[in-house]
C-alpha cells in the first residue's frame, strides 16, 4: 500500500508538472509595456512554486515508501518529538524565500498603479452596464463632454448620459468597442451604471473593476497593433458569459483619423477597423 | 482547572425519552452526530449543483430531460439557462463553504471530540450547544428554501406576498452573485435580473441565521477548552486537534459578528430602502435610481465596504475550514505513524500564527477592486508570509512520517492526502497573494483551483480521514476498509484530475463564473481540458456513493470495534465504545502524559497512553529537542 501511494503520488507529481511545461497551454502573447516583467516575476514563482510542489511531493512519497510498516519488523519507529534547530532553520529559509517573493512582486504592480498616468496619455471613458461595454472619446477638441446619469436613456441610446448642451460634448463619440494608440500611454476612466464589472483583456496581463458610484483612473501601454477581446471578469449577473467587446490598438495615424471623426462616422469606421484587424492565431 | 470543581455542575441525568435523547438532544455527542449528518446532506446538494455546473460547461445545450421537468423555467426542455447555471454557481459555493466546510469539521468533528480529548463530561454550555445546531440548521432550510422559491412559479407566487422584493419563480435554483454575494448586484433586488429577488433575501438570511449558529458554537468551545481541561491536561499536553478547534472557534467568534453585521445591512439596503451598499446615481434595466417606484432612490453607499466586512469574515473562514482538517491530519498521521508529531510545539505555534495573520490578508481578494493601490502592497506581502506557517506544518508533518512504521488504513490514506493536497492547493497562493500577478490571474479558474485545492478538497480530506479514524468509537463498528481504499484511490486520482488543469485554464485566462465558454476565441484550446475535467468531476462523484453507502452500512452492520482499536493514545480511547452518556462513567480521567507517546523506548507497547500511570516517559509534554 505504502509503495503504491508513493507512486501514485510521484505519477501525479510528474503529469502535473508535464501539464505546465507542455507549452500546449499558457498565457496568450502580451501585447504591452509591463506584461514582460509580468511574465517574468510569474515565471520566477511558478519556478518556486512547482520546485516547492515538486520536493514536497517527492519527500512525502519517499517517507510512505520508506517507511512503510511491512508487519516483519518487530523494532519499533524513532522516538522523537522534533529538532528545534530544523524548525528554526526552515522557518528562515521559507521565510526569506516568501517574503522575498512577496515584495519582488510589489514591482509591476507600483510601476502601474501608484502613480497617475503620464501626461500625453490617450484618455477614454469605460462606462459598463449590464451586458454591454460604453467607450466615451474625447474627440477633435480633446475634451469629454459633461456627463449625468440622470441623462442616461439606454432607449435613445445615451448609454453614457452625455449632456448634448455642453459644448464639449459635440464631437464626443461613444462606441461599444475601444481603440486605443499603440506606444503611447493609455488613461480608462473607468466606471460603471449599475454592477460591478471587470475590465480583462488578457494580452493585456491587466484588469481592473469597474465599480458603480467610483470613477477609477488607470493607465498602460499597447506595444502592439491588432484586435484583441475584451471580456468582463467580475460577476454581474445573468448574461455575465456574454459581455463581451474588442479593444484595438492602433497605429498613431489610425488613431488620429479615427478620433476627429463624428459619432455616425466614427462608428462606422470602428466597424471598418474591427473587420480589418483579424483576431491572434490560438 | 481540576475536574472535582465541576462535578454536579455539568453532570445531567441520562435522557430517557427518544426526543431528548436524538432530536433535541444537549448531549455533545449527539449534538456532533448531528452536525455530520447535516454537513452529509449539504455535500450531497452541492455535489449534485457540480456535477450539473459540469454537465453544462462540457456538453453546452444537451437536453437533460429531468431537469426539465423538475425545473420548467431554468432548463426549459432540460437545457439549462445561463442564469440557472449562475444560481447553481453560487448555491454550490454558499451550501459548501457555510453548511459543509464550517459544520462537519468543526461542529461536527469538534463537538464530538474536543470534551472528550479534554477529559470532560459535555460542552461548558449544553443547552447553548443544541441551539447553535439548531439555529445552524434553520440556516439550512431557509438556503434550501431558496430553491424551491426561485425554482418553482407557484411557489415563488405564494412568496411574492411577502413584498415585491420576495419576489421568486425567476427559473433559478437560487440568488444569483457567487457566494460572495457582491453589492450592488446582490443589493439591488429584482430589478438587477433573475434571483435577485425572493432567492437574494433568503440567501442573506440563511447566512444571517448560520452566523448566529457558529458565535454560538463558537463561544461553546472556547470556554470549554479553556475551563474544563480535565486534572493534569495542560495546554501542552493536549491533542492538536483540540488546538486546531480552539483557534477555529477564535477565528469564528472574531470574524462571524462582522458578516452578520454585513448581512444585516444588505438585507435593509434590499427591503427598507437603505443604502449601506448602493451608490447614487445608478441606472439599472433602463431605470434611473429614485425615478420610478420599482427603483427606488439610493445615494452614498459603498459597494467596497460590502467586500470588506465580507472578506473581513471570508478569509479567516478559509481557515475555519481548514484548521480542524490540519489539527486530525496530525493527530491519524501521529497515531498510524506510530510516532509522536515532530515538532508538536511549533505546530501550535503554526497554527496560532495562521490564524492571526488570517487576518490581515483579506485585502488580497480586493487588489483590483479599486481600493488603495497602496494597501494592497501591504495585503499583499503579508498574505506571502502565511506561507511560512504553512511550510512549517507541511515539514512536521512530513517529520513525522520520517522513521515511522506506517499503518495504511483508509483514515491514514486520507490524512496523506490531505497533506499532498494541502501542498498542492497551498503553494499556488504564492502566485494570487502577489498584486502584480493578480492583474493576470485575478477572477480566472486559477483562483477557482486553488481554493477548491486548498479549503475544499484539503479540508474534506481531513474529514474523510476524521470519518474512518472515530467512526468506530462513535459507533462502535469500523468502516469497511476495502471500500475506504477504493473509495480513496478514486477520489485522490479524481481531483488531481478536475483541479491541476484549472490551473491551465486559469493561466491562459479564463474567466470564473462564465456559464459558457463559446463566445471567446482565445478560450477554445481550452475545450480538451474542460472536458477532461467533467469527465473527472462524473467519476469522482460517482466514487462517492461507494463512500456514502460504506457509511451508512458501516454503522449498521459493521465489524465490531473494541474500545481503542487503533492502538491510540489519546482520551477518547480510554473511555467505552461508545462513550457513555457523561463520557467517562462518572470518573473523569487524569492525564499523565502528552498526546503522541508512540514508540517509546523501553514501555511495554509501542504507545503510552494519556492516562498511563508509572509509564517511563522521558518527555511527557510534548518538548522539542529530544532526539534519539
Amino acid at each position: 500500500m505504502g509503495r503504491a501511494l508513493a507512486v501514485i503520488i510521484w505519477i501525479i507529481t510528474l503529469l502535473s508538472v508535464l501539464l505546465f511545461v507542455s507549452g500546449k497551454w499558457w498565457f496568450p502573447a502580451a501585447i504591452s509595456e509591463h506584461a514582460p516583467a509580468l511574465d517574468r516575476q510569474f515565471m520566477i514563482t511558478i519556478l518556486v512554486v512547482g520546485i516547492s510542489f515538486t520536493a514536497a511531493q517527492i519527500g512525502l512519497g519517499w517517507m510512505v515508501w520508506k517507511y512503510r510498516d511491512t508487519g516483519s519488523r518487530s523494532d519499533r519507529a524513532i522516538y522523537t518529538h522534533g529538532s528545534n534547530r530544523l524548525e528554526v532553520l526552515w522557518t528562515i529559509i521559507t521565510a526569506i524565500v516568501f517574503i522575498s517573493l512577496g515584495v519582488m512582486g510589489q514591482s509591476v504592480w507600483a510601476s502601474l498603479r501608484l502613480h497617475d498616468a503620464p501626461a500625453g496619455s490617450y484618455s477614454v471613458e469605460v462606462v459598463a452596464q449590464q451586458f454591454q461595454w460604453n467607450f466615451h472619446y474625447a474627440g477633435k477638441d480633446g475634451k469629454f463632454g459633461r456627463t449625468d446619469p440622470k441623462l442616461i436613456d439606454d432607449g435613445s441610446l445615451n448609454f453614457v448620459g452625455l449632456d448634448s448642451s455642453d459644448a464639449a460634448a459635440a464631437d464626443d463619440a461613444v462606441t461599444s468597442a475601444l481603440a486605443i494608440p499603440v506606444n503611447r500611454p493609455v488613461e480608462l476612466r473607468l466606471r460603471s451604471k449599475d454592477v460591478i464589472h471587470n475590465f480583462w483583456v488578457p494580452q493585456l496581463r491587466f484588469k481592473q473593476d469597474l465599480v458603480p458610484g467610483m470613477e477609477i483612473k488607470v493607465h498602460f501601454t499597447a506595444n502592439k497593433v491588432g484586435k484583441y477581446e475584451l471580456a468582463c471578469a467580475e460577476l454581474c449577473g445573468q448574461l455575465h458569459y456574454k459581455m463581451k467587446s474588442y479593444m484595438l490598438v492602433l497605429p498613431e495615424d489610425e488613431i488620429q483619423a479615427l478620433q476627429v471623426l463624428p459619432q455616425e462616422q466614427f462608428q462606422a469606421k470602428m466597424v471598418e477597423l474591427l473587420n480589418k484587424y483579424p483576431l491572434p492565431n490560438y | 482547572m481540576s475536574a472535582e470543581t465541576h462535578e454536579g455542575v455539568h453532570r445531567h441525568p441520562a435522557p430517557t425519552s427518544f426526543i431528548r435523547k436524538y432530536i433535541f438532544s444537549t448531549d455533545h455527542k449527539v449534538i456532533g452526530i448531528q452536525y455530520i449528518m447535516l454537513a452529509l446532506a449539504a455535500v450531497a446538494v452541492g455535489m449534485v449543483m457540480s456535477l450539473l455546473m459540469r454537465l453544462n460547461l462540457s456538453w453546452p445545450g444537451t437536453s437533460w430531460p429531468i431537469l426539465g421537468t423538475l425545473f420548467p423555467t431554468g432548463a426549459p426542455g432540460g437545457v439549462m439557462n445561463p442564469e440557472f447555471y449562475l444560481s447553481l454557481v453560487t448555491m454550490h459555493g454558499t451550501i459548501m463553504v457555510f453548511f459543509v466546510l464550517t459544520t462537519a469539521p468543526q461542529g461536527g468533528f469538534g463537538n464530538y471530540f474536543l470534551p472528550i480529548q479534554i477529559g470532560a463530561e459535555d460542552m461548558a454550555f449544553p443547552v447553548l450547544n443544541m441551539l447553535s445546531f439548531w439555529v445552524t440548521l434553520v440556516g439550512f432550510m431557509v438556503i434550501l428554501l431558496a430553491i424551491f422559491v426561485e425554482g418553482n412559479q407557484s411557489i415563488g407566487q405564494w412568496f411574492s406576498a411577502l413584498g415585491p422584493s420576495f419576489t421568486g419563480g425567476s427559473g433559478t435554483v437560487g440568488p444569483i452573485g457567487g457566494w460572495t454575494g457582491y453589492a450592488p448586484l446582490s443589493a439591488l433586488g429584482k430589478i438587477a435580473g433573475p434571483g435577485q429577488g425572493a432567492g437574494m433575501n433568503l440567501w442573506v438570511i440563511s447566512i444571517a441565521i448560520f452566523c448566529v449558529g457558529s458565535l454560538l458554537g463558537a463561544l461553546n468551545f472556547i470556554t470549554t477548552l479553556l475551563n474544563m481541561r480535565t486534572k493534569g491536561m495542560s495546554l501542552m499536553r493536549m491533542p492538536l486537534t483540540c488546538w486546531a478547534w480552539f483557534t477555529t472557534a477564535v477565528l469564528a467568534l472574531l470574524s462571524f459578528p462582522v458578516l452578520l453585521g454585513g448581512g444585516i445591512l444588505l438585507l435593509l439596503d434590499r427591503i427598507a430602502g437603505t443604502s449601506f451598499f448602493i451608490p447614487s446615481g445608478l441606472y439599472v434595466s433602463g431605470l434611473l435610481s429614485g425615478s420610478n417606484p420599482n427603483f427606488p432612490l439610493h445615494t452614498g453607499g459603498s459597494p467596497i465596504l460590502w467586500q470588506h466586512l465580507f472578506w473581513f469574515f471570508g478569509h479567516p473562514e478559509v481557515y475555519i475550514a481548514i484548521l480542524p482538517g490540519m489539527g486530525a491530519t496530525s493527530h491519524i498521521l501521529s497515531t498510524f505513524a506510530r510516532k509522536p508529531v515532530f515538532g508538536y510545539r511549533a505546530m501550535v505555534f503554526a497554527i496560532f500564527a495562521i490564524g492571526l495573520l488570517g487576518f490581515f490578508v483579506w485585502g488580497h481578494h480586493m487588489f483590483i477592486s479599486g481600493m488603495s493601490p497602496y494597501s494592497a502592497i501591504a495585503f499583499s506581502v503579508l498574505t506571502l508570509s502565511i506561507g511560512v506557517p504553512s511550510a512549517v506544518k507541511t515539514f512536521n508533518w512530513i517529520g513525522t512520517l520520517w522513521g515511522a512504521r506506517i499503518r495504511f488504513t483508509s483514515a491514514m490514506l486520507f490524512a496523506l492526502g490531505f497533506v499532498s493536497l494541502f501542498v498542492a492547493g497551498g503553494i499556488t497562493g504564492l502566485i494570487l497573494g502577489q498584486s502584480s500577478l493578480d492583474l493576470a490571474m485575478h477572477d480566472t479558474y486559477i483562483v477557482t483551483a486553488h481554493f477548491h485545492l486548498v479549503m475544499g478538497v484539503a479540508s474534506i480530506f481531513g474529514m474523510f480521514a476524521a470519518i474512518y479514524f472515530w467512526l468506530p468509537k462513535m459507533f462502535g463498528r469500523f468502516m469497511d476498509e476495502t471500500l475506504g481504499r477504493i473509495h480513496f484511490w478514486l477520489t485522490f486520482v479524481g481531483v488531481y484530475t478536475i483541479f491541476v488543469p484549472m490551473h491551465i485554464m486559469g493561466i491562459v485566462g479564463m474567466p470564473r463564473r462564465y456559464a459558457s465558454f463559446g463566445e471567446y476565441e482565445f478560450l477554445r484550446t481550452l475545450h480538451p481540458l474542460v472536458l477532461l475535467v467533467s469527465v473527472a468531476a462524473v467519476i469522482t462523484i460517482a466514487a462517492q456513493l461507494i463512500f456514502y453507502f460504506n457509511l451508512f452500512w458501516s454503522i449498521f452492520k459493521g465489524k465490531r470495534a473494541s474500545d481503542n482499536p487503533w492502538e491510540a493514545t489519546t482520551l477518547e480511547w480510554t473511555t467505552a465504545t461508545p462513550p457513555p452518556h457523561d463520557n467517562f462513567a462518572g470518573v473523569l480521567p487524569t492525564v499523565y502524559h502528552g498526546p503522541y507517546e508512540f514508540a517509546v523506548p523501553g514501555a511495554p507497547n509501542d504507545f503510552v497512553m494519556q492516562t498511563d500511570v508509572g509509564a517511563d516517559v522521558p518527555s511527557g509534554d510534548g518538548h522539542n529537542g529530544h532526539k534519539h
